[in-house]
């Protein structure tokens, strides 16, 4: 097999044993980039000579046998939201066309201290505002399935490297299924951790009580290794949970026999196309065989988690897009007659529809008058999701839902509909809400070829679980080596 | 009742430092309303009684000491600035305080 | 003749080594932009970690105003673009301020007035804006400083207790003599590091309502307070005697000119769109860590002021003239313990100290003596080797030159001269010289004999000794003492 078709943890082996090197593996990807990314788009920047540095002393490390951990040599891509130092950070809008972070964001300096060369920047919707990576302003991001269709979003970029091999694995953040629907209709693994566990520092802040970096991987073997690399307490996130993470490869093989499973009634019937039903109904049946116990479960306002995430990401947006004025750094308009003529016209120009509107939204709901019943409103909806999914968790270990209601859509569907775009996030909006993680794995593929992916929802803080049920689901199904046909030039 | 005004929207575009087309008013009139339309859902929903939850995690008192620190070369505080005059950042005039 | 409402928002910057979010230094005098970092000009994906020396002397602060300290609270986002607020937002504390509910007692006019406060809450401080030209208006471009951004800052709001521009400003030195004392703000208005903003309505005396107020801004100093409140007063009540409403609004004192410019009305009201900041996680405070806190306070002037009364007998007004410096207290109080006599060295403090003070234009605690001087001065006072008038002279110089008072009096030759044959011989030779008042003395106008003593201390260049130049001309002239 190809290096770039192989798994981490499979290249972690070849790099011990002296099979190959990281400056090779290193290579070898950057000759897949040139050769698929023409056609999928996924990369806004690509570090070639830094990344060579980077694996030239992660050789040496390996040579001698010092520092070596999972993820020395292996080389690592990001989403174009989190902080670089050196590199541009763009969050793929206008406003930061050009600016270079003089910091790396907590998780990059830990994947360099680890020794993972930094491979690029990947495309993403504009601030990470969208469902599609259509609102990107540098370009589309195509599905690696099916070139005609979106990789979905925000983490486009992310999910289409993964697919097509560009990358060994990825960043994204997801703020309401930010990774996972693009995951999903990808057919990778993606995985939003418990809210907390991973530093947001130099994470380009989207909705701060609801973003959360987490790993984009070939299997969920890698989403463990990936997130083990980067979850740590971070002095410098105020959110960021205290003490040490659990090891989250530990449970990994040990099946589902014993586990309760829950559906949640609400999140599998209405508006969930029936082959995503389907496929989701026959995972449900293979977690059985493999030993777990299925029970229906009821979370009465995860109804209302799309109203109420709609609300406060966006009130957070429009808060934490104001410091993009300007000034300091980022775009700049050449209306400057008065410092507010230059503010409007730059935040004019320098944001797209998208983002724009969600700032609008968000503006509003916090506006005078209408704080109580939007946003306070939002906050206390959000509590009693909150507490259906304690309720739920009482009685089961897990939940299982479709990631997506749909298998990935053309281009320009549904552009210009913004409430049929944020139905996109129904099913992974709630974990967002309730801060616990969740991942997405491949669960099969639709009539046109196009993957479906399957949601495991589990309690704050219960990644081990998360990723025994992920993995014993995948190692049974067998979708984890399925690639997408792509031809290359 | 229309789900939105235009003078909202000419006023929340003022309050977000905006400058917005008129086709874009007209647009984001007809989207906004049409996600509010959606979002008055949460209306329904008896919160009696329900602390709201901003945040996402439980903790208090994240502190850190009061130690100073070497901050950034001044060069480097400047380098991403679309405009810079003898250290300073530049900014057009200011009309109001 | 209206009634005046008066109410003040102060805020203070504290007295941390490094800035509230971020590590950097809050040095004041720093070149522009070179004490800023990541996190304090807001660059995109940095995030705030609250300082815990702020928070201790925000509590402190609040303590030190009388106020009750809110066992839970947390931070808000106040959202408004302006060039020199690096997020766009200022991180503050909107509905849960750490601190409620206090009170400041001050003097005026001989009486003791009680301003409620109303609330003390912790927040960052914005940077700096250099207009080009002479000030704002009519300014072609700006330029930014965020050496400034990001400082810890309290804002003290008052309740509109306030009755007089006096008043004012004599509530504004009790509060910033209270807050030097706690030592949570070096409290220095020309720094920027204490600042007040008044809101200022007038009302028919009776009426209970409130009426429409202006909010004054740009009060660069105590006495610019007391002018701006002055002017507002003078122009509200042209208003109102026209039988007109005040316009509510927000007005910018111009000093040079001495009136307040409206800058803008309530119609374009900022909407701030306070909302919790998710980037930070609520404070909880322990009744035990708020005792400690307490405990760990200073004792304040009104406490210190008691003391002195009951302690060293002081008359009222010495005790607070005294402790409304600390410097001044801690030196009264050096001084008595080396030289006793509390209420000597009272007035000596309070009227010659103070004036060199004054006239230097410094603060006490710059003074150029200490009080072991002052403590050797006032012997020599005690022990007739210098009169009292001489003695001042003397602190002159000591405050001037910084000699020792026993140095200057030797060196100078300013000994009283008490040497019965050698001022005899200048009694005898004023009583020669002034015919005229010597027969008023003689026909029993008592008064004349000051006269007498004051020529002898001229020509002794006031180093007689007054005592025994007086009992001298008693004999010569009317043969008794
Ligand atoms: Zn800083």
């Amino acid at each position: 097999m190809e290096l770039y078709a192989l798994p981490a943890h499979a290249l972690r082996q070849m790099l011990d044993r002296g099979e190959i090197s990281s400056v090779e593996l290193t290579k070898s990807l950057i000759e897949r980039i040139e050769a698929v990314d023409g056609a999928i788009g996924s990369y806004l920047a690509i570090r070639v000579e830094e990344a060579l540095k980077e694996a030239e002393e992660a050789d040496r490390r390996i040579r001698e046998q010092r520092d070596v951990g999972p993820l020395t040599g292996i080389p690592v891509s990001l989403k174009d939201n989190i902080c670089t130092e050196g590199t541009r950070t763009t969050c793929a809008s206008r406003m930061l066309e050009n600016f270079v972070p003089p910091y790396d964001a907590t998780v990059v300096a830990r994947l360099k201290a680890q020794g993972a060369p930094i491979l690029g920047k990947l495309n993403m919707d504009e601030f990470a505002m969208g469902s599609s990576t259509e609102t990107s302003a540098f370009k589309l991001t195509r599905n690696p399935w099916n070139l005609e269709r979106v990789p979905g979003g925000s983490s486009g970029g992310p999910a289409a490297a993964v697919a097509a091999g560009a990358t060994v694995m990825a960043l994204g953040s997801d703020t309401g299924g930010s990774i996972r629907q693009p995951a999903a209709l990808c057919g990778v693994v993606g995985m939003k951790p418990t809210y907390g566990l991973v530093s947001r520092f130099g994470l380009v802040a989207f909705a701060s009580s609801l973003d959360q970096i987490g790993p984009m991987t070939k299997d969920v073997k890698d989403a463990a290794l990936l997130l083990s690399a980067i979850a740590a307490h971070d002095p410098l996130d105020s959110t960021s949970i205290p003490g040490d993470r659990a090891d989250f490869l530990a449970e990994l093989d040990r099946g589902v026999e014993g586990l309760v499973i829950g559906l949640p009634v609400e999140m599998l019937g209405e508006g969930v196309a029936p082959e995503v039903r389907e496929a989701v109904n026959a995972a449900v049946g293979v977690l059985e065989g493999l030993g777990a116990r299925v029970e229906e479960v009821s979370l009465p306002h995860v109804r209302y988690a799309l109203a109420a995430y709609a609300v406060i990401a966006t009130a957070e947006a429009s808060s934490n897009l104001g410091r993009f004025d300007g000034v300091r750094y980022g775009f700049r308009s050449r209306e400057d007659a008065d410092v507010v003529t230059m503010f409007e016209t730059t935040r004019a120009q320098g944001f797209g529809a998208e983002v724009k509107r969600r700032i609008m939204l968000g503006t509003y709901a916090l506006s005078a008058g209408y704080y109580d019943a939007y946003y306070l409103k939002a906050l206390k909806v959000r509590t009693l999701i909150r507490r259906d999914f304690e309720k739920a968790f009482e009685r089961c270990h897990l939940l299982v839902t479709p990631t997506s209601p749909t298998v990935a859509f053309r281009f320009g569907e549904k552009a210009d509909n913004p409430v049929a775009m944020y139905q996109s996030d129904r099913l992974t909006v709630p974990a967002n809400l309730a801060g616990i993680p969740a991942i997405s794995v491949p669960c099969g593929v639709s009539q046109d070829g196009l993957p479906i992916g399957l949601q495991f929802m589990a309690p704050a803080l219960a990644e081990p679980v998360l990723f025994r049920a992920a993995a014993a689901y995948e190692a049974a199904a067998g979708w984890a080596s399925m690639r997408p046909p792509l031809e290359v030039k | 009742m229309a789900a939105i005004e235009r003078e909202d929207v000419e006023r929340v575009a003022r309050l977000a430092r905006l400058a917005l087309t008129e086709e874009e008013k007209a647009l984001f009139q007809e989207q906004l309303g049409a996600i509010l339309e959606h979002v008055r859902a949460l209306q329904e929903v008896d919160t009696e009684g329900v602390e709201p939850t901003p945040y996402a995690v439980q903790l208090t008192n994240v502190l850190r000491p009061d130690r100073a620190r070497p901050s950034m070369p001044r060069e480097q505080a400047l380098a991403n600035a679309p405009q810079e005059m003898d250290g300073y950042f530049f900014v057009p005039r200011i009309l109001e305080e | 003749m209206y009634e005046v409402i008066i109410g003040l928002e102060i805020h203070a910057e504290l007295l941390t080594d490094s800035k509230i979010w971020c590590g950097c230094s809050t040095r004041f005098g720093a070149d522009a932009n070179t004490q800023v970092c990541p996190i304090c000009l807001g660059l995109p994906g940095t995030l705030p970690v609250l300082n815990e020396r702020a928070l201790e002397l925000a509590v402190k602060a609040g303590l030190a105003l009388g106020c009750e300290i809110n066992r839970f609270s947390k931070f808000d986002r106040k959202n408004y673009f302006y060039p020199d607020l690096p997020k766009a937002y200022q991180i503050s504390q909107y509905d849960l301020p750490l601190c409620r509910n206090g009170a400041v007692e001050f003097e005026a006019n001989g009486e003791i007035r009680r301003v409620r406060i109303n609330r003390v809450h912790l927040e960052e401080e914005a940077g700096k804006s250099v207009h080009s030209g002479d000030n704002i208006m009519g300014s072609e471009y700006s330029l930014i400083d965020y050496n400034r951004g990001g400082v810890p800052l309290i804002e003290i709001v008052t309740e509109p207790d306030l009755r007089s521009p006096e008043e004012a400003r004599l509530f504004m030195e009790k509060l910033r003599t209270i807050l030097l004392y706690a030592g949570v703000s070096d409290c220095r208005m020309e720094e920027g590091s204490l600042r007040v903003d008044a809101n200022i309505s007038l009302r028919p005396f009776g009426e209970t309502e409130l009426r429409e107020r202006a909010e004054v801004k740009n009060l660069n100093s105590f006495r610019a307070l007391q002018r701006a409140l002055e002017y507002e007063v003078r122009r509200q009540s042209a208003i109102l005697d026209a039988g007109q409403r005040v316009e509510q609004d927000t007005r910018h004192w111009n000093d040079q000119k001495g009136v307040t410019i409206s800058m803008r009305s309530k119609e374009d009201a900022e909407d701030y769109r306070y909302f919790p900041d998710p980037d930070l996680v609520p404070v909880v405070l322990t009744e035990e860590q708020i005792e400690t806190w307490r405990r760990e306070l200073p004792e304040l002037p009104d406490q210190k002021a008691a003391r002195f009364i009951s302690q060293y007998g002081l008359p009222a007004y010495d005790a607070r003239v005294l402790t409304s410096s600390k410097a001044m207290a801690d030196f009264f109080e050096a001084a008595v313990e080396r030289f006793g006599e509390p209420k000597t060295v009272s007035n000596w403090v309070m009227v010659e100290v103070q004036r060199l003070v004054n006239e230097a234009g410094i603060e006490f605690d710059a003074l150029p003596i200490g009080p072991g001087d002052l403590a050797g001065l006032l012997e020599l006072v005690k022990r007739g080797t210098i009169s009292n008038n001489v003695g001042k002279e003397v602190l002159e110089e000591m405050f001037k030159t910084g000699k020792s008072a026993a140095d200057i009096v030797k060196e100078r030759g300013l000994e009283q001269i008490s040497d019965t044959g050698e001022l005899e011989a200048i009694v005898e030779q004023v009583i020669a010289e002034n015919p005229g008042p010597v027969q008023d003395v003689r026909d029993g106008k008592e008064k004349a004999i000051g006269f007498l003593v004051g020529q002898v201390m001229k020509l002794t260049k006031g180093k007689a000794n007054p005592k025994m130049v007086n009992e001298l001309l008693r004999q010569k002239l009317t043969g008794g003492a």
